[in-house]
Parts: structure tokens; C-alpha cells; sequence
């Protein structure tokens, strides 16, 4: 939800009552831009074998592939308050989310080619990364983050762990049972757990306003005595500010929140959309509140960084979403009698 | 008559062409206007019949399948699209519970008219959550009537038959079937009629006359069975390639005649093997042509593991015409069982 910009008096009480340092938000803004070129990076490999004519089992990486170009703020505001032993449960669009938690970019690039080296060593790909060390997981399957965050978060109560657990899932998930039936539980039973919506406008090729009969999530929160917030999905700082509280909360025993994170992707639903179901003059008018210019901006206005500076964190991060991307080209692929092990342990 | 490629356009023309002289049937489902639910089934329909026949859901499978039911308890015929059948978890109890048992359970006063459509299969690295077949749990379950074509004039046929059928129907569309051109493509350009015509459920298709060896498939793995019968011909194996097209009603009469011609049955299929369609027709096979067997019968399917992304992976896992005509020629040349 998009909130007006603040002057540059307002911008530094927000930050200083967030507890942001300089540190931290050259931190995010870093995080951000590695995000934007790893998936930069994803796609211009995808395409490989994949014109003129776009086929899907062509090419070094195969099948669907769903990309967060626009909504880097969200995973790096949440996931950036988050301490390895957190668990985040993401969804088909995760690669942001990875990200964000500390996952490796190189063993992530190489499961999304499906190599020997990768997080499941190829067993899963792009829409099934899990990596236990990170306690990060996700499934492409719509409205499975939910009840599996809040499993983990039962857990973590029942040990009397400060851990929280966190699910994310876009907009379109949240019309899902498992989305009512989980924000029940969780209030139930107190659980720490932090359900953050990703609200981009669309689910697949379908509009908001064609599957929502209401326009907001937090109000479906509310609804189930879950403190919510609304929240601008392009503005890390509001994500964060947000996100802290919440988190703060649910380790000190409060129960769960509900971030819902008003956002935009950039790119289709997957590689090779046609996106016949909006215009171009959309997107372009999402791109005025891009979340990495608009916090390299603020940065500036800060007095906390000048363009050289931000110039030189979008270039380190462009080096290693391309050694991790060279790492995973490099890789070998997996012995095809891999395929008859690890059903059961 | 005219030519067409794939069954996509196959089964949105038989809706098309029925929904045009009944006011009873509705399109539920995601991403069924604008994208065609996907894999083109529902194409060109909402910009026929509008939003309020052909109706984008939202993400909610275990309503609309549940609002299905209750559309065709009061005479409705809802055509409902389950995008990918991997994502079948998320509705199926208004399915297995509902759907297939409302007219048994309410002594036949409920007829159950609903189509589902539904895309399956691999081969292009979608993963082990879309990538999979499942007819076998359909199929298992008392009520589904379980379609499965292979070819556009079938799915057009099938379709039509579905949506006079008064009771629920799974139709089973294979992702390289499809004749979209973001994927693979397997089948073949054939001739399909302009005017409407139904093809009868229960009778399975002998795709190609053979003496030496019958191989009985579905779906996709008829087109790979007949490639791999082209190679055994090349050896001088004559192959017949069986299509049974439903499974439930399944044509036991046609595999059976068929086993007792060549005593020697190959079932290839893309479902997982243990519990599936490869058990159950091995079963009726042996049942009907016990003594006219030479051989086991042998099966070639999924090995019981998920389908792996990486390439080399999913190849090990999803038969491939190799693997079928290796097979196929280790059966022929197995030594026959002296009785
Ligand atoms: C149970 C289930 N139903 C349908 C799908 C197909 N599908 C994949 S992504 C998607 C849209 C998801 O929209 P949203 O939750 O808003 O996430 P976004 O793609 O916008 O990030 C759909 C319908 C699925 N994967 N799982
Ligand atoms: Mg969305």
C-alpha cells in the first residue's frame, strides 16, 4: 500500500525508531540488488534453447520458472530480522525469499539447473528448494505454506524455543482454505508465527479483483484476532518496521501476526507469459516505486551513501549472482540412478 | 473435416459446441478465461459465453469442486478445470467423498453430471508436484468414470460424451498431447470433424495390428508405444498397440483378445507401478487369457519415486520409446512357459 515518501526529518525518525543503522539498510540495499541480478541472471540462462521458439523443456533450465523482480523488499524487510534456526516456508516464487534467509546463491542457482552441487542435489528445482541448515522450504503448491509454518511454530512453543516461524504466500494463496483455517490455529494457539502476504495484484493470469470479495488481508486477520498490518510492499523500511514488531512480538510469546505486503511483479507469472491480462502502462507505472532505487534514494538522502557507493554494491552484486549462476553452469548433473534413491530415508 | 493439432483444441471445441445449445453447462476453475485454464482446454470460451458461464475461480479447489457438486444436484452441468491433476490434493474429498458417491449414497437420487479436466504428465521438467499422472487414484475410487485420450479426435469425441454423461467424468489430458506451442509436442496432425460426434466410453483401440506381442497404454504412452512398434518392425517384431482410452469402464474384452492372440503382454504407463493401472489390467488379462499366456506379462511404468526435476532424473524415471522397445523385445524373446 503505497504511503507517501517522507521528508528527509520524518525518514530519520522512521529509521532511527526502526533501530536501522547505516550498516543495515547498506545491508538491505545489498541483499535487494543481489536478489533483482540473481533473478536477472536466472532468466537470461532460461532463455537459452528457449528462442525464437519458447518450449519449455528446452534449454539448461527446464520447466516453469517464476521470478521475484519487484518484490525483493518483502523477502529482505522480513528476512532480515530473521536468526538461522527461524524456519520460513515459501512458495512456487521462493527464489527472493531463499535469498533473503541466507541461502547459499550458488548451491541455489545450481538446484534451479538441476545440478549435482544443488541445495537438493537436482532432485527438486526451482519451485522445490529446501535447506535444512537455513531452515528454509517451499512448495509449489498454492496454499502450503501456511499450516506447515505454523506446524513449525507449534513446535518452537511447545519447546519453549524463542524461534519464530514464518509463511510466505502471495494473494492469491490467501483465498485458500489452509489461509482461514491456519490464522484460526495460530490464534488459538498462540503461536509464533508471522504469515506475510505478498500481495502483487495477480494470481496467475487472474486479477485481484476477480478472485477477492474483500480488497485486504489484514482485515481477514483481524477478523481472527491476528494482529495485522498493511504495509508497502516497495518500501523495505515499512516492511521492516512492520515485520520487527511482529517478530519481536511473537518471540516473546504474543502469538502470531499478518503482514500484508502491498507489491508488483515486474515479470510475467512465469518465463514465457504473455500477459495478455494487463498492460504495459501498469507495469511502467509500478516502475516509479522500484525498492531498490527508492532506497538507494533515501540512502542519499541520508547523507548515508552517494552514488559511487551504491553504484559499487549493485556491481558486487551482480559478481556474485553471476559466480553463483557460473558455478551452477559449471557443475556436473546428477547420476540418473539418483532417481531410485531417497524415497524413504 | 480439417486438420488439428492436439487435443487442446479438441476438448475446448467440444465444449464450445455444446455449451452453444445448453444453458446447463458452466466452466469453473482457475485461469480459465484468459489463459485457457493453462493447458488450453477452456480456450476461446469466455470471449464466446462471458464471464458469468465460463468463470475464473479463485484458488480454491476444494470449493469449486464442492460447488460443482452442488450445481449438478440441481441440474446444472459444471465443467470444471483441476489445472494441474498434481494439485488434486487440495480439493478431493468434495471429489472422492462427494462427487463419485452423492448418486450411490442417496439410492440414485442424485445424478452426479460433472466434467473435470485436467492436465497430467512430465518429460519437460515440471517436478514431482506437476509432473504426475494419478489417474490410478481416480480410477480406484467406486463413481469416476476416468478418461484418458490420445489422440485430438478422440479428446474431441470423449469430451462430447463426457458432457452428456449424467455422472462425473475425469478427463485426462497429457501435457505433451496438448499441441500448445510452449511445450513438446508428441502426437500427430490427424483429421477431426467439424460437426459434433461422441465416442463411446468402454471401448479401447487397437492402434496397431500385431501377432507377436500386445502392448496396452494410455494417453501419451500410446504414441510411444507405437514408436517403439515402428523399431520392432525394423527387427521383424510385429507389435499391436492397444489404446484403452477409458479406464473405468475398462474394455477387458479387447485386451483379453488380444492377449490371447499373441500371448504376450507389455502394459506401459506413466502412472506410478505399484497399485496402478499396470497391476489392474495385468490382472484382468491373466484372468481372461490365463492359458493363452506364454510369458508373464510384464509392465513398464514409474518406478514408485516421485518425478525428479534434473533431466537425467526425470529421463530415468518416465518411459521412454528406448525403454519400451528394449522391453518389448526382451518379452518377445523370453522363453515361452510350457504348459
Ligand atoms: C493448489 C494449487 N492450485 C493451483 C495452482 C496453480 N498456481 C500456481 S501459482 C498460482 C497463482 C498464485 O498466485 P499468488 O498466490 O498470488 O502468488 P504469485 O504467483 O502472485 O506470487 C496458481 C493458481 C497451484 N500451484 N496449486
Ligand atoms: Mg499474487
Amino acid at each position: 500500500m503505497w504511503k507517501p515518501e517522507p521528508s528527509l526529518a520524518d525518514l530519520q525518525y522512521l529509521v532511527e525508531k526502526a533501530g536501522l543503522t547505516r550498516d543495515a539498510l547498506l545491508a538491505a540495499y545489498r541483499q535487494m540488488c543481489l536478489i533483482r541480478h540473481f533473478e536477472e541472471t536466472i532468466a537470461d540462462r532460461y532463455y537459452i534453447g528457449k528462442t525464437p521458439e519458447f518450449n519449455m523443456a528446452a534449454g539448461p533450465i527446464r520447466g516453469e520458472m517464476h521470478l521475484a523482480v519487484g518484490q525483493e523488499a518483502v523477502a529482505v524487510g522480513v528476512c532480515s530480522l530473521l536468526e538461522s534456526q527461524d524456519v520460513v516456508v515459501s512458495t512456487h516464487r521462493p527464489h527472493h525469499h531463499a535469498l533473503a534467509k541466507g541461502v547459499d546463491a550458488s548451491k541455489l542457482a545450481a538446484e534451479i539447473f538441476g545440478k549435482q552441487t544443488g541445495l537438493c542435489r537436482g532432485k527438486g528445482g526451482h519451485m522445490h528448494l529446501f535447506d535444512k541448515e537455513k531452515n528454509f522450504s517451499c512448495s509449489g503448491i498454492v496454499g502450503a505454506s501456511f499450516p506447515q509454518a505454523a506446524g513449525a511454530a507449534f513446535a518452537f512453543r511447545q519447546r519453549g524455543q524463542r524461534n519464530v516461524a514464518v509463511a510466505f504466500a502471495g494473494e492469491g494463496a490467501a483465498n485458500h482454505g489452509t489461509f482461514a483455517e491456519t490464522l484460526n490455529a495460530a490464534a488459538l494457539w498462540q503461536l509464533p508465527l508471522i504469515i506475510v502476504v505478498e500481495d502483487n495484484m495477480y494470481a496467475d493470469s487472474t486479477p485481484k479483483w476477480a478472485a477477492l470479495a474483500q480488497p485486504h488481508q489484514f482485515q481477514r486477520g483481524l477478523g481472527y484476532n491476528v494482529p495485522s498490518y498493511l504495509v508497502d510492499g516497495m518500501d523495505v523500511i515499512d516492511v521492516y518496521r512492520a515485520a520487527k514488531t511482529a517478530i519481536q512480538r511473537a518471540r516473546d510469546g504474543q502469538g502470531p501476526a499478518l503482514i500484508e505486503a502491498v507489491c508488483y511483479r515486474y515479470r510475467g507469472h512465469f518465463e514465457g507469459d504473455a500477459e495478455e491480462y494487463r498492460t504495459k502502462e501498469e507495469v511502467e507505472l509500478w516502475r516509479a516505486l522500484d525498492p531498490i532505487p527508492r532506497l538507494g534514494n533515501r540512502l542519499k538522502k541520508l547523507g548515508w551513501a552517494d552514488d559511487a557507493t551504491l553504484e559499487a554494491l549493485r556491481a558486487e552484486a551482480k559478481r556474485a549472482a553471476e559466480a553463483a549462476v557460473a558455478f551452477a553452469e559449471q557443475s556436473p548433473l546428477p547420476d540418473p540412478a539418483e532417481a531410485l534413491t531417497g524415497v524413504f530415508r | 473435416m480439417r486438420t488439428m493439432k492436439g487435443i487442446a483444441f479438441a476438448i475446448a471445441e467440444a465444449i464450445d459446441q455444446e455449451m452453444a445449445e445448453r444453458q446447463d453447462i458452466v466452466v469453473l476453475g482457475e485461469d480459465v478465461t484468459y489463459w485457457g485454464a493453462v493447458f488450453g482446454f477452456t480456450m476461446g470460451l469466455h470471449q464466446k459465453y462471458g464471464r458469468d458461464r465460463v468463470v475464473d475461480t479463485p484458488i480454491t479447489e476444494q470449493t469449486f469442486f464442492g460447488m460443482a457438486v452442488g450445481a449438478a444436484a440441481v441440474g446444472m452441468h459444471p465443467v470444471v478445470s483441476l489445472m494441474f491433476v498434481d494439485f488434486l490434493g487440495a480439493g478431493f474429498d468434495q471429489m472422492y467423498n462427494h462427487m463419485a458417491k452423492n448418486h450411490y449414497m442417496s439410492g440414485g437420487q442424485f445424478a452426479m453430471p460433472v466434467t473435470v479436466l485436467t492436465a497430467i504428465g512430465g518429460g519437460y521438467g515440471d517436478a514431482e508436484q506437476h509432473s504426475q499422472v494419478l489417474y490410478g487414484l481416480f480410477a480406484h475410487v467406486p463413481g469416476f468414470k476416468v478418461v484418458v485420450p490420445a489422440t485430438a479426435y478422440d479428446a474431441k469425441g470423449l469430451t462430447i460424451s463426457a458432457l452428456r454423461d449424467p455422472n462425473p467424468v475425469v478427463i485426462f489430458g497429457h501435457k505433451l498431447l496438448t499441441g500448445l506451442p510452449f511445450l513438446p509436442f508428441e502426437g500427430q496432425e490427424e483429421d477431426v470433424p467439424e460437426e459434433r460426434y461422441t465416442v463411446e466410453f468402454g471401448k479401447a483401440a487397437v492402434r496397431r495390428e500385431g501377432s507377436d506381442l500386445t502392448m496396452v497404454a494410455a494417453g501419451l504412452m500410446v504414441h510411444r508405444c507405437l514408436r517403439a512398434a515402428e523399431r520392432l518392425a525394423q527387427d521383424g517384431i510385429a507389435a499391436e498397440v492397444i489404446d484403452v482410452r477409458t479406464l473405468v469402464p475398462l474394455d477387458a474384452d479387447t485386451l483379453v483378445a488380444s492377449a490371447r492372440k499373441t500371448g504376450r503382454v507389455l502394459i506401459v504407463d506413466e502412472d506410478y507401478r505399484s497399485y496402478g493401472m499396470t497391476g489392474e489390467l495385468a490382472f484382468r488379462i491373466q484372468e481372461g487369457a490365463f492359458e493363452a499366456l506364454k510369458t508373464p506379462v510384464r509392465r513398464l511404468a514409474v518406478p514408485d519415486v516421485p518425478i525428479p526435476f534434473s533431466e537425467p532424473l526425470e529421463r530415468a524415471v518416465i518411459p521412454s520409446v528406448d525403454r519400451i522397445y528394449e522391453e518389448a523385445r526382451a518379452l518377445v524373446t523370453a522363453p515361452a512357459r510350457t504348459a
